[in-house]
C-alpha cells in the first residue's frame, strides 16, 4: 500500500503532517523526508496524525522516534494523535508508548 | 499459514537411496508456535531447510500465505525469503561485526533506511531480546545464551511475519533456555509471529508449543498440542520424551545386519 502525506500550516507556528498508509521498512524514508525540514522551520509544534495508518513497523517506530529526538534539540514541541489500536499496539510492545506525547484528537493536541 | 502437502525428499542414489522425507504433512497456523520434535536424522531438520527455501522437495507442496514456494527461484523467491526470519542454530553471527553491526545487516542490505534511523531500530531489536548496551561488544565477547539472542535480535531485524528457529536451546544452560523459551513466546503471542521451531529440547518444546510434531525416520508418528503428546500412548513418542535409550526406537542407525557386514567383510 502506497502512503500519502499531507502538510497542513495551520496558526501560530504550528503544522500538521497527516499520513495516510502503512508505514513501513518501504515508507519510513519518505514519512522522515516530510519531517526532518519542519524542525529547522520556525514551527511552535509539529503534530503528526495517524488516523490513516492501520499499520506501522520498527521502522515506523524508529523514525518518529528520530522526529521526538529533532524536537528535543530544536525545542519544538513533537505529538501523536489519533493512534489506531493497530499502531497504539505496536507502541506498546517497543515500550515507546509513554515516551511520546500522544493525543486522542488533533484538537485535544492543539490545545495542550 | 504455512501448509506443508506430501513433502517428500531422499539423497543418495540407486541402493544407497535414503529416504528423509516421507510424506511430510503439516499445517502451521498464523500467529502460533509450532515444534517440530525428534531425534538426530529424523527429518526435522530437513523440513526446516525446505521452508527456508534451502532445499526443493521430490514431491510435494510447500504454500505460505496462499502462495506455492517451493519452485520459487530468484526475485520471486527473495520476495518470500522477505517475509521470515532464521534464527541459526550457531547463532551465525559475523564475528568481526559489533553487535549493533550484525543486528543492522540486514536492515542496511534491504532496506534504503537512513543510517540514523537504523540505528535506533537496532536499540528497539535489542531491547526486545534484553540485551540494550551490548552494542559494540563482539561476538567473541558474548555467552552461548548471549549469542542466540542477538541472533534472534538479527532475524527480527525486518519485522518478519514468520520466524523458523534452528534448534534455539542447544547448548544453553536451563536458565538461558528459559530466556530463550519466553523470548519466542513473547515474540509469537505479542507481535503475532508464526514460529516454526525444531528441537529436541522436549521441555522446551512442551513449555512454548501450541502443536508439536513429532518426526521419526522421515515420518510423522504424533502431532498435537503438548498435552496430547505428553498423553500419547505410542510406544516411540513416549521412549523419546523420557529419554530412555531401550525401546522401539533403536540405539543403532545402521540398515544392515552387523553379522552379515563382518561376514562380507572376509574378501578383504
Amino acid at each position: 500500500m502506497s502512503i500519502e502525506l499531507k502538510l497542513e500550516h495551520l496558526a501560530e507556528n504550528t503544522v500538521t503532517v497527516s499520513v495516510n498508509g502503512d508505514i513501513d521498512m518501504s515508507s519510513s524514508t519518505k514519512v522522515r523526508d516530510i519531517l526532518a525540514p519542519l524542525f529547522k522551520e520556525n514551527n511552535k509544534a509539529i503534530i503528526v496524525d495517524l488516523s490513516g495508518v492501520s499499520y506501522i513497523d520498527s521502522s515506523g517506530i524508529a523514525t518518529l522516534v528520530e522526529g521526538l529526538q529533532w524536537s528535543h534539540s530544536s525545542q519544538n514541541k513533537f505529538r501523536l494523535v489519533s493512534l489506531t489500536p493497530g499502531v497504539k499496539d505496536v507502541f506498546e510492545i517497543a515500550r515507546l508508548l509513554t515516551v511520546f506525547e500522544v493525543f486522542d484528537t488533533k484538537e485535544q493536541a492543539l490545545v495542550e | 499459514m504455512i501448509e506443508i502437502k506430501h513433502l517428500r525428499k531422499s539423497f543418495g542414489e540407486g541402493d544407497k537411496r535414503v529416504v528423509v522425507l516421507d510424506d511430510f504433512n503439516a499445517e502451521m497456523e498464523k500467529g502460533q508456535i509450532t515444534s517440530i520434535i525428534g531425534g538426530s536424522g529424523s527429518g526435522k531438520s530437513t523440513v526446516l531447510k525446505h521452508l527456508i527455501g534451502a532445499y526443493t522437495p521430490d514431491s510435494g507442496e510447500i504454500w505460505i500465505d496462499g502462495e506455492e514456494v517451493s519452485l520459487l527461484q530468484g526475485e520471486a523467491a527473495n520476495g518470500v525469503r522477505k517475509k521470515f526470519g532464521i534464527m541459526f542454530q550457531s547463532g551465525a553471527l559475523f564475528n568481526s561485526l559489533t553487535v549493533e553491526d550484525n543486528v543492522a545487516l540486514p536492515m542496511r542490505e534491504h532496506t534504503e533506511l537512513n543510517e540514523s534511523t537504523i540505528q535506533i531500530m537496532v536499540k528497539m531489536k535489542l531491547e526486545m531480546v534484553g540485551l540494550r548496551g551490548a552494542e559494540h561488544l563482539k561476538p567473541a565477547q558474548l555467552s552461548g545464551g548471549m549469542i542466540k539472542r542477538i541472533a534472534l535480535a538479527r532475524a527480527i531485524a525486518l519485522d518478519p511475519k514468520i520466524v523458523f528457529y534452528d534448534e534455539p536451546s542447544a547448548g544453553l544452560d536451563p536458565i538461558s533456555i528459559g530466556v530463550i523459551d519466553k523470548l519466542i513466546i513473547d515474540l509469537s503471542r505479542k507481535m503475532g509471529i508464526t514460529s516454526v521451531v525444531v528441537t529436541h529440547e522436549i521441555p522446551s518444546a512442551m513449555r512454548i508449543s501450541d502443536k508439536i510434531i513429532m518426526l521419526f525416520k522421515g515420518k510423522i508418528v504424533a502431532s498435537g498440542s503438548p498435552e496430547e503428546i505428553r498423553n500419547s500412548d505410542d510406544p516411540r513418542v513416549q521412549q523419546f520424551i523420557q529419554g530412555s535409550p531401550d525401546g522401539p526406537i533403536p540405539f543403532s542407525k545402521s540398515l544392515t545386519n552387523y553379522g552379515d557386514e563382518l561376514k562380507n567383510m572376509s574378501h578383504i
